[in-house]
């Protein structure tokens, strides 16, 4: 019990610590770097969301970016003032409820996470009694339709032109408020019952149900808890680049996540976290590679999209040299932590 | 009360008919035992009876209760527990979460109280966690409690299947091939742990098996199918005198020899 005790007083000063830092770099830091920091938080709760579904349940699924529009959506048609709403709706007007309504920037994303859940079910309890690609070609489709849609949907979406000029309510705060949220939800799930349930359907689903696990049942709560982060995710990103139209959610965006959720480690919350880290420092390093370079002496015009070219090649690199992801099915606990030093300390004073 | 009852099960898949007319009543305590040529619906009828596949005909009662248009899982919590004929670990889960998992179906505690870890949940986990400790005690495999399941020996995954179709609680387990490739040391310890836990947890056992030793030392009553149609029951001594039975075993003309 006492252990116990010492655990969770040493995530509380850890979170303290979190928070100390969080509350300097806002202030303090530049705004270029606070967005990093943003960026890298959303990063960390769509992967961590995306390995819920992909790493510990095991169905691979695609439409992420699905989620995360509908999150974006609903959460900024919530939290957009009516004047700036009538701003952007100037080709066809945002139909009645919508143009009136203002809530709070926190409900407004909790209720996007909410409707992407709900969409969750609805897609996923018909289509996850599929099973490996199937569900994968299933779940991209349903990520493309979610984009098309929101193109076509011109009086509420306002269709292709997007919605601009976004209030910029995300801040240190939220995004790593919301990250510190997502990943103690989900391990906490991950560490419960029903999180060993979730990686029994992974390792064999036949087995799982003889033993008596609900398949369309667990299945169908890790997609919906997977979409309502990717919704929550989606709301806080919109709100961070303050401009959205449907083809921010293309099927680049859901790649992006799972290049983290794979390089990071499938099954692993810490390898996430690190990837999620990394991918988002990286975005914004590389752009170099992008921009005209004088390459002795020759001049090379600027080449869009090389970032990815270099993502891929990484990615390649993981896969052939760390086959299951950076951290492979591992986490990082301060119980190992703490361990891992103390044996440490033995070796040198037995060395001594 | 009959544990288990079928009345005559079929199956078809396509123009095959796998099983047909499969009739069993199986009484509390029993150990019943189902041989058969390769391919004659042992693992069918099976999978019939724990509701993987939907009978094409026919009904199954456990302690009389239809379940035969019931769902695998509830099958399993209204009390029937298996294994399977080549080992289906969770292997990269940990010894004691395999075991684990078989506890979920009976977790009282609601999804956000899990995730949460409200006092009640801890509390409830905490005991399966101690039930599960206590199971894996009981087949010897409590050293091994934290080892990635998929890196034990061949023969204490056999043992860990069968706990882990324990820690469902079943009243009726059905074992697939239990012994398949054991050595004969191990066969041996197989035999007199499947009595051990009969006793200890009053099951009732249907096991099928290809080791003649392992069905005549330890059935008392023995079903025989060949191409899906029950052609011998009975006492393991008529069945192995069972003309019928010769001739499904060696061919036809086993008599010549």
């Amino acid at each position: 019990m006492k252990k116990k005790n010492l655990y969770s007083l040493l995530n509380i000063i850890l979170i303290l610590i979190v928070a100390i830092f969080i509350n300097i770099a806002q202030k303090r830091f530049d705004p270029y770097i606070i967005r990093i920091l943003n960026l890298c938080a959303i990063y960390v709760i769509l992967g961590v969301s995306l390995n819920l579904i992909n790493g510990f349940t095991g169905q691979f699924s695609l439409g992420h970016a699905g989620f995360m529009a509908i999150g974006a959506y609903v959460s900024a048609l919530l939290y957009m003032s009516p004047e700036l709403k009538e701003m952007n709706y100037f080709i066809t007007p945002l139909i009645w409820p919508f143009s009136v309504i203002q809530i709070p920037f926190f409900i407004s994303v909790i209720v996007g996470g909410i409707i992407a859940a709900l969409v969750g079910f609805l897609v996923g309890a018909p289509c996850l009694r599929l099973k490996g690609d199937y569900l994968a070609i299933v779940t991209f489709g349903f990520s493309e339709i979610i984009r098309i849609i929101f193109n076509n949907l011109q009086s509420i979406t306002n269709g292709p032109i997007g919605l601009k000029g976004l209030p910029a309510f995300t801040n240190l705060w939220w995004s790593w408020g919301g990250a510190i949220f997502t990943i103690f939800f989900i391990s906490n799930l991950i560490n419960s019952s029903y999180g060993r349930a979730l990686k029994s359907i992974r390792e064999d689903e036949a087995a799982a149900e003889a033993m008596g696990v609900n398949l369309f049942y667990h299945k169908v709560l890790s997609f919906v808890v997977g979409a309502f982060f990717a919704g929550i995710g989606g709301a806080l990103l919109g709100s961070l680049v303050m401009t959205i139209d449907p083809n921010t959610f293309s099927a680049s965006m859901t790649f992006q996540i799972i290049v983290i959720v794979i390089v990071g480690g499938l099954g692993s919350i810490t390898g996430t976290v690190i990837a999620a880290t990394i991918f988002a420092i990286l975005m914004e390093f590389l752009r170099v590679v992008e921009s005209p370079m004088n390459f002795f002496g020759t001049k090379l015009p600027a080449i869009p999209g090389m970032r990815m070219l270099v993502f891929s090649t990484i990615l390649m690199v993981v896969i052939l040299f760390f086959k299951r992801g950076l951290m492979g099915g591992k986490e990082f606990s301060l119980k190992q932590f703490i361990k891992f030093f103390s044996r440490n300390n033995r070796v040198i004073k037995e060395g001594s | 009360m009959s544990v288990l009852k079928s009345d005559h099960l079929t199956i078809k898949f396509g123009g095959l008919t796998a099983v047909s007319n499969f009739c069993v009543t199986v009484e509390e305590g029993e150990l019943v035992g189902l041989i058969g040529p390769n391919g004659a619906g042992k693992t069918t009828t099976f999978n019939m009876l724990t509701g993987v596949y939907k009978p094409t005909n026919g009904k199954i009662y456990l302690y009389e209760q239809d379940i035969t248009r019931k769902r695998v899982d509830q099958i399993t919590a209204l009390g029937i527990g298996r294994t399977f004929q080549n080992v289906r670990l969770f292997s990269e889960l940990s010894v004691i979460d395999n075991v684990m998992v078989g506890s979920h179906l009976r977790l009282k505690s609601s999804f956000f109280q899990a995730v949460f870890h409200t006092p009640r949940y801890t509390k409830e986990d905490k005991q399966i966690r101690e039930e599960a400790k206590q199971l894996l005690s009981e087949v010897r495999l409590d050293k091994f409690k934290n080892k990635v399941a998929g890196s034990l020996p061949y023969g204490e995954q056999r043992r860990l299947e069968i706990a882990r179709a324990l820690a469902t609680k079943p009243k009726l387990l059905l074992l697939d091939e239990p012994a398949a490739g054991m050595n004969p040391q191990e066969t041996k310890d197989l035999m007199s742990f499947i009595l051990k836990i009969q006793e200890k947890f009053k099951l009732t056992i249907v096991l099928i098996e290809h080791d003649m030793k392992v069905v005549m030392g330890i059935c008392k009553r023995i079903l025989v199918l060949d191409y899906g149609v029950t052609i011998a029951e009975g006492k393991p001594l008529e069945i192995q005198h069972n003309p019928e039975v010769i001739k499904a075993y060696l061919g036809a003309e086993a008599n010549y020899a």
